[in-house]
């Protein structure tokens, strides 16, 4: 049971500039092999609990004050993020932070940096297989690629350092229907086929759910809920504020909406 | 005509020069977006060490050069480590005020243990090297030089467009963030750019030593004719800082030849801000990519 | 007659005046008065002559310090031309006095006006350049302004210079080190009030803005590029006015003095004094001075003691010293020693109980 458990936040709380509280105590569990997908509203604190466990909040001057993060086992919280990426962990950023001025083939070889010197070109094959508009533009400078190729871009960057744990930070973002469903689909793919454990914070709770095997919600720097994806899917509550539909499938009038602080249960 | 052609070639090789003496200006910058003011005296140490090895030490010539290399290499790795490394996200005014402070520092140390004069460096090119068209000279110096330059431009072209760690260096400059994310080595990569960027320093510096011989002095205002050579190619184009060299290099010894000798040395300098006031980025410069 | 004022124990501001005047206590004031009186009656009395030179270089470096302080420390733009600015002042002075025979009172000022026109000419790249080209552009400006120097022989005398004589108010002799004192710091504690008052009005505070961001400054409606223009023009004008003293204090100058080594100086005045602020640019100019004049004792002390030739051996570490004060305060203490002066005092003024 316990080597079943990839990643696990135990009670962590996240403080940026030594005055700034923004995680309070989160706990959560990913299991191997599985899909964990994240909501939350905006600044619920969805993000800063990916960078306590990629690193990345170090730049930002935030820290990890309390409680622990354990990483197949050992304790990573707190550590550089050169130390965990090469431990096997990456994040994909939010907002698709690709190299502008770097061809699409060498923003992919970035993604080695983790493990230099070995070769590359596998990598470089699978990663053309699960996203073929690249490989039509791998000659191209990155920043003169269309939003879709470059979310495919970063993504697929994010692949080539073989990671055991990969975290997406809102893929879904500022693109069409169409493409949202189409990197969806290729994201459970990686998972089905690679065997990637994947961490998937997003706003489209809709296409979250359907591919994620757990789910957590978040506000306000806590977890309020935390279930099955098929469970939360039906949740009357997720389904009100998240996936905006209500339990009646059909538009509420006016004083419905008004009434509906007083129901989100968990505050 | 012939005085054209002489000046024309004076003036191809002393850009050449300048833009040897520039790339490891470009790499400093192209990575970690330091202006490096003490880039004059890391020539000079440069090629100082190279003096005391080759006409002190009397080591043989390939031998002398290999441990300057080396040398420089580790220099430039420890000054980023001890001096620059505390900076990493200061404001600019302060890391530009620290490579000034560095200049003065070197400076004193050289000029304390090697004085204002001039040294030379023994005699080890072979003359065979000097062409000569018609009354046009060419010393052999300045062929070795544009040898070694072509040369050098060749192995970092490549290391910067097709090694791992070149592209690593690259992005690092393009997105900070992103790199980190992926597991970029980012203070490394700072590390290592300071330590080629001493090491193509001393290179150059040598260079600049067999021409005109070694002089504090003379290096350290070499250092700062660098600015007016990398802002006319950009920034951050290796390609740009050649070409922008043998512009330098063109304009100041026609000025010299033609108009007087006393313009030459500031000519570059009133091109420079009527570049800037034109093309802010330079001739060769990356145009911003921007997406809103 | 409102009642004293001492320090509050912590941030009780309940207005903006508050937030924004000068003296927090009187006893403030009656330091400032103390301070005044050190200034004016006690120092030129004590002061031997050689303490006097110094301390008047120290006042001329200090009025410039401030004016790049504004420009550096409170607009974010960046000038290394300032040595050159500065030389603008002394030889426009120079000239307006031996040529065209302006008395003194009226050629400093105006060595000041046109060092601000010069100032703004090469604040022009502002319009479009920042940072580092920003920088380099000034860079240039300070080689061009050197070569300028040199070669309008029929202005500048060339590398000959130009002998200034002897400056007079009123009929009054100023060739006189301790009379010549009070020239100086008067006008120094003049700029010091034009620019501590400068900085409370619309014009600081929308170069604050600039410094902090550019792009929202311009977003709330301030004309980022017209105010990046006044502020190199103001900054230029108490480069000038300094350099038109040093002109008066000389009484002879060449191009020498004012090449980019000055500029350095000066930004590492305000460096190790502290950007953006006042007092800061002060120290630093003590500092800066003061250290020059220690490292040229101790190299004369060593030629005189034993043989010259260690002096000479020795004169370079003085410059080596001086990139090493630099370097360490900005690596140890980056906001200077105005931060050193204020953690000092807020030792004192809440003892004994300094919680």
């Amino acid at each position: 049971m316990e080597n079943n458990i990839r990643l696990l936040l135990n009670n962590i709380s996240v403080v940026y500039s030594d005055v700034i509280q923004v995680l309070k105590g989160v706990s959560l569990t990913v299991k191997k092999g599985q899909i964990v997908s994240l909501l939350g509203s905006n600044g619920a604190g969805k993000t800063t609990t990916l960078k306590a466990v990629s690193g990345l909040l170090k730049p930002e001057n935030g820290k990890v004050t309390e409680g622990s993060i354990e990483y197949d086992g050992s304790p990573v919280q707190n550590s550089s993020p050169e130390e965990i990426t090469r431990k096997g962990i990456i994040q994909v950023l939010e907002g698709r932070q690709e190299f502008k001025y770097l061809t699409v083939e060498e923003n992919l070889r970035v993604g080695t940096a983790t493990r230099w010197g070995k070769p590359y070109k596998k990598d470089l094959e699978m990663v053309y297989h699960y996203f073929p508009a690249l490989l039509a533009r791998k000659g191209n400078l990155a920043g003169y690629c269309s939003g879709g190729e470059l979310q495919m871009l970063v993504m697929g960057r994010g692949l080539m350092a073989q990671p055991k744990l990969l975290l997406l930070d809102e893929p879904s973002l500022g693109l069409a229907p169409l493409l949202v469903k189409e990197i969806f689909q290729i994201i459970r793919r990686v998972n089905n086929e690679l065997g990637t454990t994947l961490m998937l914070v997003e706003q489209n709770a809709n296409m979250a759910l359907q591919i994620a095997h757990y789910g957590y919600v978040m506000e306000n720097g806590k977890i309020v809920m935390e279930s099955d994806a098929e469970d939360l899917r039906e949740n009357p509550d997720v389904k009100e504020f998240y996936l905006g539909t209500a339990a009646t499938g059909t538009l509420k009038s006016y004083k419905d909406v008004k009434s509906y602080k007083r129901r989100k249960r968990w505050l | 005509m012939e005085f054209f052609l002489q000046l024309l070639v004076n003036g191809l090789s002393l850009g050449f020069l300048y833009a040897v003496s520039a790339l490891g200006f470009v790499m400093i910058f192209k990575s970690s977006s330091v202006l490096n003011f003490a880039h004059g005296e890391l020539l000079a140490i440069g090629a100082f060490m190279f003096l005391v090895l080759s006409a002190w030490a009397k080591l043989p010539i390939i031998l002398a050069f290999a441990i300057t290399m080396i040398g420089s290499f580790a220099l430039g790795f420890v000054v980023e480590r001890l001096f620059l490394r505390p900076l990493i996200g200061e404001a600019l005014i302060e890391v530009i005020m620290l490579t000034v402070g560095l200049a003065i520092m070197f400076k004193g140390i050289m000029l304390f243990i090697f004085g204002g004069d001039i040294h030379d460096y023994p005699k080890f090119l072979p003359e065979g090297l000097s062409m000569e068209w018609g009354a046009i000279q060419i010393p052999s110096v300045y062929v070795a030089t544009f040898v070694i330059g072509i040369l050098f431009l060749i192995i970092f072209g490549l290391f910067f467009k097709y090694s791992s760690q070149g592209i690593y260096m690259r992005s690092v400059a393009d997105n900070q963030p992103a790199a980190l994310s992926l597991g970029v080595h980012v203070k490394r990569v700072f590390a290592l750019s300071w330590a080629i960027a001493a090491l193509v320093c001393a290179m150059s510096g040598i260079v600049l030593g067999i021409i005109n011989g070694v002089n504090v002095h003379e290096l350290s205002s070499i250092g700062l004719k660098v600015f007016p050579v990398v802002i006319l190619g950009g920034l951050d184009s290796i390609g740009g800082a050649i070409i922008g060299g043998v512009i330098i290099g063109l304009l100041e010894t026609f000025t010299g030849g033609y108009i007087s000798t006393s313009l030459r040395e500031v000519i570059p300098y009133i091109v420079l801000v009527i570049i800037l006031m034109v093309r802010p980025y330079g001739l060769f410069g990356l145009v911003e990519i921007e997406r809103v | 007659m409102n009642k004293l004022q001492f320090h509050p124990c912590g941030n009780f501001r309940e207005s903006y005046y508050e937030e924004i005047r000068i003296f927090e206590t009187d006893f403030g004031r009656l330091w400032m008065l103390i301070g005044l009186m050190l200034l004016f009656v006690v120092i030129p009395f004590i002061s031997s002559p050689y303490m006097l030179y110094v301390l008047n270089t120290m006042g001329i470096y200090a009025i410039a310090a401030i004016g790049l302080n504004l420009l550096i420390g409170y607009t974010g733009q960046i000038s290394l031309g300032h040595g050159a600015f500065f030389g603008v002042g002394a030889y426009t002075a120079a000239i307006l006095a031996t040529r065209a025979g302006f008395p003194f009172l009226l050629a400093v000022p105006a060595a000041g006006l046109v060092t601000a026109a010069v100032g703004m000419v090469f604040g022009l790249p502002t319009a479009r350049l920042k940072h580092l080209y920003l920088c380099i552009a000034t860079l240039a400006g300070q080689f061009i302004l050197e070569y300028v120097f040199v070669q309008w022989e029929r202005l500048t005398g060339g590398a000959e210079g130009i002998v200034v004589s002897e400056a007079s108010i009123f009929g009054i002799g100023l060739g006189d080190d301790r009379v010549f004192y009070y020239v100086i710091f008067v006008c120094f504690v003049v700029m010091i009030w034009i620019a501590v008052n400068l900085i409370r009005t619309r014009y600081g505070r929308a170069f604050i803005a600039i410094r902090d961001n550019d792009r929202a400054a311009e977003g709330m409606g301030i004309p980022i590029f017209s105010y990046k223009l006044l502020s190199f023009a103001i900054s230029s004008f108490y480069a000038g006015f300094a350099g038109a003293l040093y002109a008066y204090y000389m009484m002879c100058i060449t191009p020498e003095p004012f090449n980019l080594w000055l500029s350095i100086e000066f930004i590492a005045m305000i460096i190790i004094g502290g950007l953006g602020s006042i007092p800061g640019s002060v120290f630093g100019s003590i500092f800066i001075v003061g250290l020059s004049e220690i490292l040229s004792h101790i190299t004369q002390y060593l030629m005189n003691v034993g043989d010259t030739g260690m002096g000479i051996t020795i004169a370079p570490l003085r410059e080596f010293i001086f990139g090493l004060a630099i370097v360490l305060f900005i690596i140890f203490e980056p906001k200077g020693l105005a931060e050193v002066w204020r953690i000092i005092r807020s030792n004192f003024r809440l003892w004994p109980f300094s919680y």
